[in-house]
């Protein structure tokens, strides 16, 4: 369903580091591992890579340095910083830097596989320039914020539609509640038990209630995903 | 005992003692020369007077009997005890009365008072010193009465001594008062460094000590005293937070290991294998959000995020986090009311703030709920500008807290046993507290009868204009 992605993991802690390859790998990508921030330098610059997850703090150069010198260079390749400070400071230093994304470890590989798949280039899937998006039968008009499934509108308040509008423009791929709460509440703080879970639960109610095929789905264990099929 | 003197020497106490008694001769002996001058300036004008007086009473004398007459007064005087001096002169300057000699009254101009040098009659060769004042009498005599100045130089000289009995005083009591004052400077600071020193070897209940008389190292040993007692109490605190935290993380830690364990044993099947591993997961996550949380707060508590502070719109913040709770509330059963005016701002870190409301929000959800059915589940989120506070509060209509135990619910980990079979880490007002103090504020708790309320006091953005 998503093309393969060469992903390059610059990581110090080799466990980690084989962990995420094996993993990344079995999610249907290709991922190289560098040690330090150098060679990791070196591989990204070579090119080729569709998505780079680089450890704030590796030897020889850290991580925020690397990407700063590789964005010098013009390169573009999104990129997913970890880093063991969550301070929301220490973020918006990592996105200053030329990150495209921070996730605080210890962190989910759920987290990471749908962050680093929605920050890769999107082939065939929705452009944020769209007016408008279709999964199925369902169908949102990002101009007049009109939602319709099968012809009938469906009435929705502006924060489920904002919900609805990110989980479409991202349609296919797995989006999990951080990502949410960052992307639709611009909240990057841990709002507690179940709130994401309501919210959804509402917007599913509106849009798949009396459907016979669902298009909300919920992915255990990493987040919620809209498409048309199973 | 040379470098003890030298000791004594270096020290801040001797050098000022010093300073004060160089600068409190100078200060003596400039007025002892200052009342000096002024006597001496009196004493010339008061003979001047007498001068002026004599003369005109020899004046009259010669006016009426001429030189004869003059110089029988002038003898008779002469021989009175204490005289002035008398020196008639005629036009060749031939003494014809008087009790001086080797001058001459012509040499002077009339009518001025001047000091000269003289010499007795009956003590030839002796030169003193005096004021005269010369006059011209009619016939070319010359009339010269003067006044010995003996009794001016007396003076004189008793103010000298004076001042070199003074200034010799000063300096000896000086000296020996600034060794006198280093001393005991020096013993005090002694007994200071050594409390200090046994204080830095670890043992905390050492306090300096103080002597009593309040002066200015009293104070400052009372304040460092102050600033003991706090890092101890802080330290203590310390001390029973990792008690504390060794407990909670530790449980969980207990479960997820065991839970682990048990899986390896008696797992059969798949099934059975991927159940342990998700409950392992779910532990994890619920000790990462210990762990985090634990850090915000000691974040909050050591004054970091403070650099993060920014305008916030707390109205704006508040209306969102209401619209995001209000459908956990409608699950729960509850109604989520929101009461926020537009236009509250503070000078705050957002994060931070969103995160103690919703753990607020998340409090009143868990613990908030009215124990009986069919009591009106209501929660209420205000904000108030109340003077120069900002004060935000989540009201329940749940069991509330005991008034006894609302100052511990803030510590960490804190749970009342009613709520110890509720799910909840122990740390949300915590947090809280610490991010009331980190933003200058504070927080409170209240009754609700029945319920809690809990209040977040915020200092208002200074430049957040009225009425917007």
């Amino acid at each position: 369903m998503l093309d393969v992605m060469r992903i390059l993991i610059v990581e110090d802690d080799a466990e980690a580091a084989a962990y995420l390859v094996k993993a990344l790998g079995e999610a249907g990508h290709v991922a190289d591992h560098a040690r330090d921030g150098l060679t990791g330098y070196g591989m990204a610059e070579e090119g080729g890579y569709d998505c780079l997850i680089v450890d704030r703090m590796v030897p020889k150069m850290d991580g925020l340095t690397m990407i700063g010198g590789l964005r010098e260079q013009g390169l573009q390749t999104p990129v997913i910083v970890l880093s063991a400070l969550g301070q929301v400071d220490d973020r918006v230093k990592g996105l200053r830097a030329g990150a495209d994304d921070y996730l605080p470890k210890p962190y989910a590989f759920s987290e990471l596989l749908a962050r680093v798949e929605i920050l890769s280039k999107r082939k065939g899937v929705a452009q944020s320039a769209d007016t408008a998006y279709t999964v199925g039968d369902l169908r949102l008009d990002r101009l007049s914020h009109k939602v319709n499934r099968a012809g009938e509108d469906i009435p929705l308040q502006p924060r489920e539609f904002r919900l609805l509008e990110y989980l479409m423009r991202n349609a296919g791929k797995v989006v999990t509640r951080t990502m949410l709460l960052e992307q639709v509440w611009d909240y990057h703080f841990d709002p507690g038990t179940n709130v994401i879970d309501v919210h959804i639960s509402r917007l599913r109610s509106k849009i798949d209630k009396g459907q016979a095929k669902p298009l909300l789905h919920t992915v255990r264990g990493a987040g919620y995903v809209i498409r048309d099929g199973a | 005992m040379f470098a003890g003197v030298g000791r004594l020497i270096g020290t801040t106490a001797f050098k000022l003692s010093l300073v004060y008694m160089v600068a409190s001769a100078l200060f003596a002996g400039g007025l002892i020369t200052y009342v000096g001058w002024h006597a001496r300036r009196l004493i010339d004008e008061q003979i001047g007077q007498t001068l002026t007086g004599q003369i005109n009473a020899l004046a009259d004398q010669y006016r009426l009997g001429g030189v004869r007459r003059l110089a029988g007064v002038i003898d008779r005087r002469t021989r009175e005890p204490g005289a002035f001096l008398f020196l008639l002169q005629g036009p060749q300057g031939e003494t014809l009365a008087g009790n001086i000699s080797g001058v001459r009254a012509d040499s002077f101009p009339t009518g001025v008072t001047l000091e000269t040098v003289y010499q007795r009659l009956e003590e030839e060769g002796q030169q003193r010193s005096a004021l005269v004042r010369s006059f011209q009498l009619p016939g070319g005599n010359r009339l010269l009465v003067g006044r010995d100045l003996e009794e001016r130089d007396r003076l004189n000289s008793v103010l000298n001594q004076a001042i070199r009995i003074l200034i010799g005083a000063l300096l000896v009591f000086g000296v020996l008062g600034a060794f006198f004052v280093a001393r005991r400077a020096i013993a005090r600071m002694d007994a200071m460094t050594a409390s200090g020193q046994t204080i830095m070897e670890g043992d905390l209940t050492q306090r300096l000590p103080v002597s009593g008389s309040g002066d200015e190292i009293d104070r400052l040993a009372v304040s460092l005293n102050a600033m003991l007692d706090r890092i101890s109490l802080l330290m203590q605190g310390m001390k029973e937070v990792s008690d504390n935290i060794a407990h909670d993380l530790k449980t969980p830690l207990t479960r997820l290991r065991s839970s682990a364990e048990q899986a390896l044993r008696t797992g059969r099947t798949r099934e059975e294998y991927q159940a342990a591993l998700e409950r392992t997961i779910d532990e994890s996550d619920g000790l990462i959000r210990i762990f985090n949380a634990l850090l915000l707060i000691a974040r909050a508590e050591a004054g970091s995020g403070a650099d993060a502070f920014r305008e916030v719109n707390v109205s704006e913040l508040l209306s969102d986090l209401a619209e995001m709770y209000e459908p956990s509330a409608d699950e729960a059963g509850a109604r989520l009311l929101a009461d926020v005016p537009p236009g509250l701002n503070a000078q705050g870190n957002r994060e931070l703030l969103g995160q103690v409301v919703a753990n607020l929000l998340d409090n009143a959800l868990k613990y908030g709920l009215p124990p009986a059915a069919g009591a009106t589940a209501e929660i209420r989120l205000t904000a108030r500008r109340d003077g120069e506070h900002l004060s935000i509060s989540v009201a329940d209509h749940g069991e509330g807290v005991p008034e006894a135990d609302r100052g511990k619910v803030i510590e960490r980990f804190h749970r009342l046993d009613a709520s110890r079979n509720k799910p909840g880490s122990g740390l949300g007002l915590s947090l809280a507290a610490a991010v009331a103090r980190l933003h200058k504020g504070a927080l409170r708790l209240d009754g609700n009868d029945p319920g809690l309320k809990v209040t977040l006091e915020l200092p208002m953005a200074p430049s957040a204009s009225p009425g917007t």
